[in-house]
């Protein structure tokens, strides 16, 4: 059967199960938006491409799958390679379609010509230019094995508008060998002596702590997790990247760790002697002032890249493999550290001394954007999914949630991506439907992508936002407070500037004001009753506000400061 | 090729050390190159020395040769980084102590009836050829070990060059060596 590269494109997104794709179109990839038309794909019309890439990220986080955005060439794929970037941070599955010019004009600065697989080169997995209309089934089916499978990723592929437009025979490929990818080899077998050397490290271990990053999420072994957890008693931490993969509800669920992490996860990391790191890269949000990190614990560093072993810490042992199956191998070998008691106990104490704090609220306002995300929480039915964006909402988010389950917390960690929140929202609410989706955003972050609020009205995607408006860019603004003698430069945005409100009203959403407790829990039961069009809530908050615990950057974990409510002891 | 303003020629330390040798199987597809030498710059690992040609099984695959400073990151960093790249089929290690290295240098000198002989002596010293003459210079090539060609490179200081080109090396394990895939 001949049909055009541009059919062979969208055929081949159908073979993969694609459901929906999120983008714009523009010259160089309009061939490949006709035959879309004819498609069972949902295209979701966004309003800035960079949306586009998030919208495909918070749809991958939300549900596991694959995101797929599809892109025009020049302005078009450079507006994309943040969320390129950060996916790539994140190691979210992303596949990238943009258009190219035509292949007799790449390198002659054509119209809208970017050498965008140049650019992308260190922010993908992989990336390809397709030279023919023959090669397209192959290198979409590349594409999503390459960015689902092993340490996930985006993929580019990179379609010149002459491919798009020739005539091919339709073919696709049938086994993995198709693909032609010699040199990827994402599975490696369990190595019998690491794990046995690893079990050993658990046997004799008396402060274990299981480090819990988002490549346990990422190989889905959230069951495993708990199961490991609870058999053998061990404490657990999951990072800003691993929220959701163990119940925040579980007693042996000690937290986040890190920067801003809970006192009591941070210590136990500081105290263990032995961390069982799951998928996790010892970011340095994590580790602190890295000699200074752990300093005591022996390392078993499972992950499926090697190239994380060693690269910041020393593994004492190394396992290269999904979380899920060294989890299933410790369990086979019986892995069990010695009797815990002293160390719960001892946990037991600092998780009295020090839980999370923040200072009552006061009825008339400023609000605290601690009690706003538990006020929502409360109201929120089970299973609610956050996105957020970056900065002081995004830790707070973070900490006042409580997350139970895979999939529900969206954000941006390793880039630091402000502006994430809004289309990865909702990114996961078109992939996830039947969940309610609250984005917890600040006010700097919402100016950077609240356009994509019209395609959320526009495509029936009902997300709530609420903005956490302190009238600063508050997470910068702390830092000049703290380690810059209060001088502020250049943070400031005003709380009235834009009238949020009218702002959400001109989108098509419905907007809300709240200024104190009365106004923000009417807010947050009007939002909770709308379910057919975006609502955004401007709670105002207190700009004086600072997320703590907090370890100051390139400070050992040992000096993490506590709220200021709880100082006068020790800390 | 280097991922440093660094100029090699004549920088290499020789002591085996610091530097390292991968062997590196790849597809010979467009932008590879671009690919290792990106993945070099952007971690921070330095190199010394690139060598590419097609290899063995034909026009499918790529050998390259790099010579990788050591100290500039772990090896265990290099090769985890280096593999991860998609068209990145094998990598070899090869030890200096367990490689055997070749290197070719072609180097224009110019010449006088003074200096002819001192020259010529030179070239037969170091067993290179004359590959080229011409009635004011003679074009020398040396197929040598690195430290062979540190030498002759050296001995040549003392004569007005036009040029001198040095491909990098290229290794192979010596009989009865294994490498470390």
């Amino acid at each position: 059967m001949q049909i055009t590269g541009a059919q062979a494109l969208i055929k081949s997104l159908e073979q993969q199960g694609v459901e929906v794709v999120f983008g714009l179109p523009g010259g160089a990839i309009l061939p490949v938006y006709d035959p879309l038309i004819d498609s069972s794909i949902r295209h979701i019309l966004v309003r800035h491409e960079q949306g586009a890439g998030h919208m495909a990220e918070g749809y991958a986080l939300a549900t596991g799958r694959p995101g797929v955005a599809m892109v025009t060439s020049g302005p078009g794929a450079t507006n994309i390679v943040t969320p390129i970037g950060n996916a790539h941070m994140d190691s979210t599955p992303l596949v990238v379609i943009t258009g190219q010019v035509a292949s007799g004009s790449i390198g002659t600065d054509a119209f809208q010509e970017c050498d965008i697989t140049g650019i992308t080169m260190g922010i993908t997995k992989h990336n390809f230019l397709v030279k023919s209309a023959q090669e397209i089934p192959r290198a979409v089916a590349a594409a999503f094995h390459l960015a689902t499978t092993g340490r996930p990723g985006p993929v580019l592929i990179d379609v010149p508008k002459d491919v798009a437009q020739s005539m091919m025979d339709w073919w696709y490929p049938s086994t993995i060998e198709e693909y032609d990818l010699p040199g990827y080899r994402p599975e490696v077998a369990l190595d019998e002596d690491v794990i046995a050397r690893a079990v050993a490290l658990i046997n004799e271990s008396q402060r274990p702590v299981l480090y819990v990053g988002g490549g346990t999420l990422k190989s889905r072994a959230s069951a495993e997790l708990l199961a490991f957890a609870e058999r053998t008693g061990i404490p657990v931490v999951t990072t800003l990247m691993a929220r959701g993969a163990f119940p925040d509800s579980h007693a042996q669920h000690l937290g986040m760790p890190g920067m801003h992490g809970m006192y009591t996860a941070v210590t136990a990391m500081q105290k263990s002697d032995l961390l069982i790191s799951l998928g996790a890269r010892f970011d340095d949000r994590v580790t602190g002032r890295i000699p200074a990190f752990a300093a005591g614990a022996k390392v078993i560093h499972v992950d499926i890249d090697k190239a994380e072993f060693n690269k910041v810490r020393h593994a004492d042992v190394a396992v290269q493999s999904n979380v899920a199956a060294a989890l299933l191998a410790f369990d086979a070998a019986s892995a069990t550290p010695r009797n815990l008691d002293a160390w719960w106990s001892e946990i037991r104490e600092w998780q009295e001394q020090y839980p999370l704090v923040y200072a009552e609220p006061s009825h008339e306002g400023p609000l605290r954007p601690q009690h706003v995300i538990e006020a929502i929480a409360a109201k929120a039915a089970p299973g609610t999914i956050v996105a957020s964006g970056v900065g002081q909402h995004q830790m707070w988010a973070s900490q006042f949630w409580k997350y139970e389950e895979p999939g529900t917390w969206v954000n941006s960690g390793g880039a630091g991506t402000m502006g994430f929140g809004v289309p990865a929202a909702i990114g996961a609410k078109v992939g996830r439907p039947d969940r309610t989706v609250w984005c917890i955003d600040g006010d700097g972050c919402f100016q950077m992508t609240a356009q994509e609020l019209v395609t959320a009205r526009a495509e029936g995607v009902p997300i709530k936002v609420a903005i956490l408006n302190n009238a600063y860019l508050g997470m910068v603004r702390q830092w000049q407070e703290m380690f810059y003698e209060e001088r502020y430069s250049e943070v400031y945005l005003s709380a009235d500037l834009p009238d949020y409100v009218k702002w959400a009203e001109a989108m098509g959403c419905v907007g809300l004001r709240a200024t104190n407790l009365k106004e923000m829990h009417e807010a947050i039961d009007i939002a909770n009753t709308i379910n057919d069009v975006p609502v955004v809530i401007d709670f105002r908050t207190d700009s004086s506000e600072k997320v703590f615990p907090m370890v100051a950057a390139g400070a050992s974990n040992d000096d993490i400061m506590v709220h200021p409510l709880q100082r006068g002891g020790s800390k | 090729m280097s991922a440093t303003p660094e100029p090699f020629l004549g920088t290499i330390d020789h002591t085996p050390v610091r530097h390292h040798i991968l062997s590196v199987l790849v597809e010979n597809k467009a932008g590879v190159l671009a690919r290792i030498a990106g993945l070099f710059a952007r971690r921070g690992f330095n190199i010394y020395s690139l060598a590419v040609a097609p290899a063995e099984s034909g026009a499918r695959f790529s050998r390259v040769t790099i010579v990788v400073d050591a100290e500039s990151a772990p090896l265990e960093q290099i090769v985890g980084q280096l593999d991860k790249l998609v068209n990145v089929v094998a990598i070899t290690d090869i030890s200096p102590k367990d490689a055997l290295e070749r290197e070719l240098l072609l180097a224009t000198i110019k010449t006088d009836v003074d200096n002819r002989t001192s020259l010529l002596d030179i070239i037969a010293n170091a067993g290179a050829a004359i590959v080229d003459v011409d009635t004011k210079s003679v074009t020398v090539m040396l197929a040598a070990t690195p430290g062979g060609c540190d030498e002759l490179e050296r001995a040549l200081e003392a004569f007005a060059q036009v040029e001198l080109h040095r491909t990098g090396r290229v290794a192979l394990p010596r009989l009865g060596k294994t490498a470390s895939a």
